[in-house]
């Protein structure tokens, strides 16, 4: 079965889509995720969505969803690449993702991703 | 079916060049603008190809329907008439004339080729006069078409003019509006907004409003959503520029910002960009 590959980088997992993510692949990718999050106790999620030109919004609130998980599993989650037409459309759709943090590249997410985790966790954890 | 107009072609062809003569003498005798060699020539030109275009179209069993092929090429040479004149500073009417003034020619024609008892005549003149009102309005038509175009075209561009992204400092953008958001201008706003945050790698946007004259709640809802995309990109906004009158607008209507800071000048939105980033501005003490 397809799966979207999820990388560990420190203490945080980097998933990078580079497929059309279409709703089943989706929902695998929700597990897949809180699997590894639970089984590496990561601190933070990145997810680069730079490769995406469409995402709709099955495929935004499935996002949302992951962040949601991510949080009770005390992970912070980081969006980041974006492109402007799918930003465009999402809020054109009233889909502003409230419950996200993003990022312009994966540099930013990064940086960002370690200050969230900085705030929320044991003091001086880094990699 | 056969063709309704053959009697009217088969007249005016037997005496084409007469016509043509006689047209262009009118023409040129009516004239209000100065004669000059090249655009009498032009004239000739277009007289002639329009007189054997008009015979050719005539002959075609489908002629009387105007929107039919046959006419399609005497409607191309009408339209490049039209735009040429148009150039020459020509008005609409004087273009229309072009085609209008062909009649009297051809109604004296039909009242010199048919004897006066003749009960052919009054059918032939009515076929000249709706065949020539109806080429002419679309000399008309044409002009109207060309000036929406440009119409279009200049909109278009003040629309791409007034929606500049400039970059304050590193990581800092100010969009200055200018004029009414209307969900138009919002579409360009917000891509121009979005394509310069990836371009400068920006991380915040300072959006001033100081020059958009009324703030309803449509306009709000179009500041909020270009605000929602800015930050779907990772890009946080300061709405700057809010005069006092726009202030107790927006609390009046009860309109929502959702916690996006503002500030009521420029300035002070930059001063906020920088404490956001970790700047400051010292003076150099030499």
């Amino acid at each position: 079965m397809e799966r979207i590959p999820i990388l560990k980088l420190g203490n945080s997992l980097l998933v990078t889509v580079q497929v059309e993510l279409h709703d089943q692949l989706a929902l695998t990718l929700q597990d897949d995720l809180t699997q590894a999050i639970a089984k590496h106790r990561a601190r933070g999620v990145l997810i680069d969505i730079s490769a995406l030109d469409v995402v709709d919004s099955f495929i935004g609130r499935t996002l949302a969803h992951i962040a949601s998980m991510a949080r009770v599993l005390d992970a912070a989650t980081v969006l980041v690449g974006m492109q402007p037409a799918v930003a465009i459309t999402l809020v054109e759709l009233g889909l502003t993702l409230p419950g996200i943090r993003t990022a312009l590249n994966v540099d930013k997410g990064v940086a960002l991703l370690q200050v969230l985790m900085n705030e929320s966790g044991e003091p001086g954890s880094n990699d | 079916m056969s063709n309704p107009h053959a009697a009217l072609a088969a007249i005016i062809e037997q005496h084409q060049a007469t016509i043509l003569r006689d047209w262009l003498q009118q023409q040129l005798a009516t004239s209000t603008v100065r004669r000059d060699p090249a655009r009498d020539n032009a004239l000739r030109d277009q007289s002639a190809q329009f007189l054997s275009l008009f015979i050719q179209a005539l002959k075609s069993p489908h002629s009387d329907n105007f929107n039919d092929s046959v006419w399609d090429e005497i409607r191309e040479l009408l339209k490049s008439v039209s735009r040429a004149r148009v150039q020459q500073g020509f008005t609409p009417t004087e273009t229309a004339t072009f085609v209008f003034s062909l009649k009297e020619q051809l109604f004296s024609l039909v009242l010199s080729s048919l004897d006066s008892d003749s009960d052919q005549r009054t059918p032939l003149l009515i076929q000249v006069s709706s065949l020539l009102d109806q080429l002419g309005l679309y000399t008309t038509e044409v002009y109207q078409q060309s000036r929406e175009q440009i119409i279009g075209n200049q909109q278009q561009e003040l629309l791409e003019l007034s929606t500049p992204v400039v970059s304050l400092y590193d990581g800092i953008l100010a969009l200055p509006l200018i004029g009414t958001l209307d969900s138009e201008r919002t579409q360009i706003v917000m891509e121009n907004l979005l394509q310069g945050i990836v371009s400068t790698e920006a991380s915040i946007a300072i959006i001033d409003i100081t020059g958009v004259p009324t703030v309803d709640t449509l306009v709000a809802q179009h500041l909020l959503k270009t605000v929602a995309a800015a930050r779907l990109m990772g890009a946080e906004c300061i709405i700057s520029g809010i005069r006092p009158q726009i202030a107790q607008t927006i609390v009046h209507l009860g309109v929502d910002l959702g916690g996006v800071a503002t500030k009521a000048t420029l300035a002070d939105a930059f001063k906020l960009a920088l404490k956001r980033r970790n700047l400051g501005i010292y003076a150099n003490t030499k």
